[in-house]
């Protein structure tokens, strides 16, 4: 007997048919998993079984009655929380301010009664098994550890349905773990919990019920024992898995990048983000980097870009020195990067896709002082085309994108300044299946073409199967650089948690 | 797009028909040039404004600038530029007087920029500041008295000033002329070039159009150095029209040109916007006030009205937003 049911359900939005006729069974006591590539209508169902969208047409059933959503606060009334993928916290307040954003716990008069508040964070945060103080303000925390204060405010209150949004892609395994863990108690405790995640190892192994979508329709519905990893691929994309690292082979040539002696020093209490790092990068070499959040990653490509200005350290490519030059001259000088945080880093949502797509390149799509339209067209028509985004068309905003074809814009900006070497962080995060297969493909074009690739990634398997050489970092330092042939799921996670 | 575009032009319509209607004097030539002669003044400092909005700024200094560069203009014509080394006034040609004067804006302007960029001052207090310092300068300039009679002499061979503001060119005021120009050169490099490009970049994500490779501290300077010039432009004229200075001049003139740029659909969080849009929001304050002079309607409602047509437009043009939205979820797609 599911306690919340969706029944044919369906959304419009401009231009396009989100969910079509949906129905979609949530049990408690279980993890019901929700997958599909993006653009599937994942989100949109969940959204709407939150309050935060009304369905075009169709109904909710919750516990038998039917019932109308209107807001988040409505829905969480009758015991409906979500946390969402994208992070949706106040990064100017307190971690105990952000848990209990909107049902503050008041004294009569109306006071806030802030110890009270953290007291309940400080056990929250224990659950979470996290050593993260209550009064921290929140844009001190880094992206994992926002995540679980996310998860923490769906957890202070009382819930029957929890809806999960891809609540491990910015976790490390440990802090995954923990998760998977808690999302086991939950249900033990009778909770309904709806489990969205590319992640398919992760959902094969904590899901009870599997729900699959595809371009916004019903596709499968199955229990746990009937489900297996190509089933959920063969369903969500008709395809199998073996397509999704395409791996071809490709020549490695001149070094392209040298980097000798990289260190950025913390900018409270001494130590170490990025320790002594030196490595070199060939042309044509595919060069993973693993480890796990705080390892220092992002930080050494920041570095590299030139967004850390009291870095210090020698960086050349192909042969010439870089020193203090700001980024347009690194982007010149062959350099190019593919944030991590598509959203606050990668695009800029005002503009449409075309406008997005040229941004690094303006200087090459003039004519004179001035903007060619007719040449901007076909820079971008070629962009679109090579690198498979789906849009209708090129002046459509970049906001009404899917994840992965979001992540394909920021990559064609990224190779419309023809760079070298290009820097990817976390390139599949929150992208489906296909988008990330898709952006395998072009990492291994790219390498065939000359390019050295150097991309981060905290998903083993992807280190693994597309990497030719792979770096570890763990505090700062790497740890490990291994060959190809020595690149294996545990050497990784061993060299992840070594000592300098 | 389109149809948000054709609802600015219908409410102009709408007004002009109005007016015409309870007043003949409304569409009469003689009307219909001083009404857009007051509404070049909006209009171009609107323009600069557009710009620095656009890149997620805000300029408050227009209107001191206004004044400062009427004095410093007021002042080259009727002492001379004076040079204590030499002990001699050296008066200028009137041309030269212009320039240095939109050099002193677009100093102004620089200083906005460079507070903003280097010193990384919210925009707000940056230009909040350079307002009295701007107005300040202007009082100082004259011990706070006006330059009169700025006609010139032609022994000094600076005479010729007040044809800016009086003058014209086949049948239009210079004024409306400068106007034209500005708002269709700048319309080009909002759209067509670049820097334009890259102003709608920064103020839609300032992080991502850095990471893009855009030199964001240059590219905002810039935009500060078009709204300084801008105001200078309008200084000019101003202090043209009256053939003196005033070192009050423009007091609140600010107020009128984001109002204006409000009005025209850019919004105040930048990135998105257009200098058409500025354009239609200048004449429509401008229509606004004629008509209501015409019908005899007092200063004081005229000012209540104004407001209230501020805060209405952009209430509708988010309904309209929000319609057109509602209107594209339900076609199929």
């Amino acid at each position: 007997m599911p306690i919340l049911r969706a029944e044919r359900v369906t959304k419009r939005y401009p231009g396009t048919l989100a969910l079509d006729g949906v129905d979609f069974n949530v049990y408690p006591g279980a993890v019901n998993v929700l997958i599909g590539e993006n653009g599937a209508g994942k989100s949109t169902l969940m959204k709407i079984l939150a309050g935060v969208e009304r369905p075009t047409s169709g109904r909710l059933v919750l516990n038998g009655e039917s019932v109308v959503l209107d807001s988040p606060r409505d829905a969480l009334r009758r015991g409906i929380a979500i946390i969402y993928q994208e992070l949706n916290l106040f990064p100017n307040l307190s971690v105990a301010e952000n848990v209990f954003m909107a049902r503050e716990r008041t004294s009569r008069a109306g006071i806030v009664r802030h110890a009270e508040q953290e007291g309940v964070v400080r056990s929250l945060m224990a659950r979470l098994e996290q050593d993260i103080h209550p009064g921290t303000l929140v844009e001190d925390l880094r992206i994992g550890q926002q995540q679980l204060v996310e998860i923490a405010r769906a957890l202070a209150q009382d819930v029957s349905v929890l809806i999960m949004d891809e609540p491990t892609s910015a976790l490390s395994t440990a802090e995954a773990e923990v998760l998977l863990r808690l999302v086991g108690d939950l249900t033990a405790h009778g909770v309904a919990v709806i489990y969205i995640s590319h992640k398919l190892d992760e959902c094969l192994r904590i899901g009870d019920h599997f729900t699959v979508l595809r371009d916004g329709k019903l596709v499968a519905e199955a229990p746990a024992a009937d489900v297996t990893l190509d089933w959920i691929v063969e369903t969500m994309a008709g395809r199998s898995t073996a397509s999704l690292f395409p791996r071809s082979e490709h020549e490695v040539g001149a070094p392209l990048l040298e980097v000798d002696d990289l260190s950025l020093p913390r900018a409270h209490g001494g130590g170490w983000l990025v320790d002594h790092v030196s490595f070199t990068l060939r042309a044509g070499e595919i060069v993973g980097i693993y480890g796990l959040m705080g390892a220092g990653r992002t930080e050494l490509l920041e570095c590299l870009f030139g967004m850390q200005p009291i870095a210090s350290g020698k960086v050349r490519i192909a042969g010439r020195e870089l020193r203090t030059e700001p980024i347009a001259e690194r982007i010149r000088a062959g350099l190019a990067f593919v944030t991590e945080d598509r959203q606050k880093l990668g695009l800029v949502q005002s503009l449409s896709v075309a406008k997005n797509i040229t941004l690094a390149s303006l200087r090459s799509v003039r004519r004179g002082p001035v903007l060619s339209r007719p040449k901007e067209r076909e820079k971008v028509a070629a962009m679109i085309q090579g690198l498979a985004i789906k849009v209708s068309r090129p002046e459509q905003d970049v906001s009404a994108l899917s994840g992965g074809n979001q992540q394909k814009v920021v990559i064609a900006r990224s190779l419309l300044t023809s760079p070298r070497v290009l820097m990817m962080d976390e390139p599949t995060r929150g992208i489906d299946i296909g988008a990330k297969s898709d952006v395998f493909r072009i990492m291994c074009d790219l390498a065939r073409e000359g390019m050295a690739v150097l991309f981060v990634s905290s998903e083993l398997k992807e280190v693994v199967a597309m990497a030719d050489r792979a770096l570890v970092m763990a505090r700062g330092c790497i740890t490990a650089d291994l060959p190809r042939e020595r690149i294996t799921e545990a050497a990784l996670a061993a060299a992840a948690v070594a000592p300098c | 797009m389109l149809i948000l575009r054709l609802r600015a032009y219908v409410a102009l319509i709408v007004l002009v028909v109005v007016f015409a209607l309870l007043s003949p004097a409304f569409l009469t030539t003689g009307n219909l040039i001083i009404l857009t002669k007051q509404v070049a003044i909006n209009a171009i400092l609107g323009i600069g404004m557009t710009f620095v909005i656009l890149g997620g700024g805000i300029d408050l200094s227009v209107g001191s600038i206004v004044g400062l560069c009427g004095m410093v203009a007021g002042w080259l014509i009727s002492e001379g530029l004076i040079l204590p080394m030499f002990g001699v006034a050296v008066f200028l040609k009137v041309w030269i007087v212009m320039l240095l004067t939109a050099l002193v804006g677009v100093g102004v302007g620089a200083v906005n920029g460079l507070i903003v960029t280097r010193c990384g001052v919210t925009p707000f207090i940056a230009t909040l500041g350079t307002l009295y310092v701007a107005r300040g300068a202007a009082l100082l300039l004259s011990g706070g008295a006006t330059f009169p009679n700025l006609v010139g002499h032609p022994s000094l061979r600076n005479t010729g000033f007040p044809a800016l503001g009086a003058g014209g060119f086949v049948g239009l005021p210079y004024p409306i002329w400068v106007m034209i120009v500005l708002a269709a050169a700048s319309a080009f490099v909002a759209r067509m070039t670049p820097f334009g490009r890259q102003v709608y970049a920064i103020g839609g994500n300032e992080k991502a159009a850095a990471l893009a490779g855009v030199r964001v501290p240059r590219v905002k300077l810039v935009t500060y150095l078009i709204s300084g010039f801008c105001a200078a432009v309008v200084g000019l004229i101003i202090t043209s029209q009256l053939v003196a200075a005033h070192p009050a001049t423009g007091g609140t003139f600010e107020l009128n040109a984001i109002a204006v740029v409000v009005l025209g659909g850019t919004s105040l969080t930048g990135g998105r916007g257009t200098i058409g849009g500025t354009i239609i929001g200048a004449f429509v304050i401008g229509v606004l006030f004629n008509g209501m002079v015409l019908l005899g309607v007092s200063e004081f409602w005229q000012t209540v009205i104004k407001g209230a047509v501020i805060v209405v437009a952009v209430i509708v043009d988010q309904l309209q937003q929000r319609m057109q939205q509602a209107a594209l979820a339900r076609s199929p797609s």
